[in-house]
């Protein structure tokens, strides 16, 4: 469809306008139905939350509250930007697009059924690590351009924490790459094909719960918000932000769940494959499912876990967070690195043909 | 202009400009974020080369990982730049002099008499199945198993010397120090004892005299 466009546009047109109006296009076809997801995941998270604390969450906004995330985007946007004494503008409007764009930027290459992806490049893997790890930015030039003491020190904890996740994060997309054999994401589920027994999920069980705690932590979700930790230091890295500027980072902190989820179900759930294939009766009868629908069961059960876990977990404090990271889940990561190393040279189960 | 030409354009200037802007801007913090622009915008020259795993490394490592320590460290410096400052006049000479010769240097191993379509060819575009990636480890796990072993033996000394020289171990009299193997090991019976007392209804009657005397 895109190719068409491009093509009827560069009839009349330059070639660089006609393919770079053709990627916005592309870009906007993807990130409008994500910023949608972000705004109702809103509206979710105080959904489930609510009822796990038993009460009754947001229903005053249309019909059991399903239009609160529009009245809170409108709140946001019509409130005014403050800018804190003394504080540096430039960076200060920065930071929230710092935050943002890398988050929006990795989808990119998410694959949402098979080949239905923006570009389908052969390192998918590498550039969405070397892109979320933009994503620090945003905290830090926000801590540091409001000239506020709780702001600096959320940053601070911002920076090192990321870093210290990043490496556990990275080590258990290696455990991936080691069994699919390759980077790109189509790829990567296509490989496992063959029912629940063919996905990565189980040969990498522990790489699974790594990654996911890593994405977290990279996300700052509660037990790992220590950046934010409303206790200690107010709200962390955006306590002088106000109006739409807090809301670019809260869209930022969403859309990065979102990307965890989606990342976590196309390395370890068979991203768009159906659960029910191999299986006789139940592979017919399910077979009229779209891809996107799997993988978005998929990704919204991992969405839930998120909120489950913020209902659930309290803070952790930030001696024991760095503690979890360095000393619990980068040796583990090793130490399975080998051991899938050993599955590989003894080709072990289902995975490694 | 070509697509690619217009992109090479854009990056090439960004990066040329953040370069200039990261040796003049005077803020440190503002300093260390142009030269993260500078990082990215050579990692898309990069991947504009087909090299696409050197480029986005660059960016995991240098922007993902090292910038951002080195931000931690510069934005907690207090710097004056006033006292930074001082005696720029007196050594503007020998600086420029060290710039110039730099420059030179430069311009003559990579001056543009060594570049341009007739002395290096430009190079075949690579089908869209190739992957830099294989292409790198290959030689760096078959050729190069050796240099590149050494390379990390050496990377880990460097991380055991900082540790070594870091850790600072006070006697255990003077400070406290946690253990946390044993706070995770804390059972309920160590922490807690459970008191049973008979269940008492306080009588309010002691306050109601105190609101009769108001």
């Amino acid at each position: 469809m895109f190719d068409a466009i491009q093509a009827f546009l560069s009839g009349f047109l330059y070639e660089w306008l006609a393919i770079t109006i053709t990627l916005v296009l592309q870009a906007v076809a993807v990130i409008l139905p994500i910023m949608l997801v972000v705004a109702w995941l809103t509206y979710a998270e105080r959904k489930v939350i609510g009822y796990m604390q038993v009460r009754m969450g947001p229903n005053r906004v249309g019909p059991i509250g399903l239009l609160q995330p529009i009245a809170d985007a409108l709140k946001l946007m019509t409130k005014e930007v403050i800018f804190p004494a003394q504080s540096n503008k430039y960076l200060f409007i920065l930071a929230p697009i710092l935050a943002i764009a890398p988050a929006v930027a990795a989808y990119a290459v998410i694959p949402f059924s098979d080949g239905v992806v923006v570009t389908d490049i052969n390192a998918g893997v590498l550039y969405v690590l070397a892109v979320s790890s933009i994503l620090v930015y945003g905290t830090v030039v926000a801590g540091w351009a409001s000239n506020s003491k709780y702001a600096f020190l959320g940053a601070l904890r911002g920076s090192a924490q990321k870093i210290s996740y990043e490496i556990a994060m990275g080590f258990a997309l290696v455990t991936v790459l080691m069994i699919a054999g390759t980077m790109n994401l189509t790829e990567i589920v296509n490989n496992q094909q063959g029912g629940i027994l063919n996905w990565y999920l189980l040969p990498l069980l522990p790489m699974f719960f790594v990654y996911f705690i890593s994405g977290l932590a990279e996300t700052n979700r509660t037990p790992f918000d220590v950046i934010e930790g409303e206790a200690e230091i107010v709200a962390g890295f955006h306590v002088d932000y106000s109006g739409m500027t807090f809301g670019v980072f809260m869209l930022a902190e969403y859309a990065m769940m979102i990307l965890i989820s989606f990342m976590a179900s196309i390395m370890f759930l068979g991203g768009w494959l159906s659960p029910f294939e191999g299986i006789p009766l139940l592979e017919t009868l399910f077979s009229w499912v779209p891809q996107l629908a799997w993988l978005s069961i998929k990704v919204a059960l991992l969405l839930f876990v998120f909120l489950w876990l913020r209902a659930t977990f309290p803070r952790y404090r930030y001696d024991q967070l760095m503690r979890l990271g360095w000393k619990v889940l980068i040796p583990l990561t090793i130490v399975w690195v080998f051991v899938v190393g050993a599955m590989k040279y003894f080709d072990f189960g289902p995975w490694f043909n | 202009m070509s697509f690619e030409q217009f992109i090479f354009y854009v990056l090439a200037a960004i990066a040329i400009i953040s370069g200039l802007m990261m040796i003049t801007v005077k803020n440190p913090v503002k300093a260390a974020l142009w030269l993260v622009l500078a990082f990215i915008s050579t990692a898309g020259l990069w991947i504009m080369a087909q090299a696409e795993f050197l480029g986005l490394v660059l960016i995991l490592v240098y922007v993902g990982a090292v910038m951002v320590l080195f931000l931690f460290v510069v934005m907690m410096l207090d710097i004056n730049m006033a006292i930074l400052k001082e005696g720029f006049t007196r050594y503007l000479p020998i600086g420029a002099l060290a710039a110039i010769a730099i420059f030179a240097l430069m311009y003559m191993v990579v001056g543009p008499e060594h570049f341009g379509l007739d002395k290096i060819a430009a190079p075949a575009a690579k089908p869209a199945d190739y992957s830099n990636t294989t292409e790198i480890a290959i030689p760096l796990y078959t050729e190069h198993a050796y240099a590149f072993i050494l390379a990390a033996v050496l990377l880990l000394v460097g991380i055991v010397a900082a540790i070594a020289l870091t850790l600072r171990r006070r006697p255990s009299g003077t400070v406290l120090y946690q253990n946390i193997e044993k706070q995770n090991r804390t059972e309920k019976s160590e922490r807690l004892e459970m008191v049973k007392m008979d269940a008492v209804v306080e009588q309010p009657a002691a306050e109601d005299k105190e609101e009769e005397k108001k």
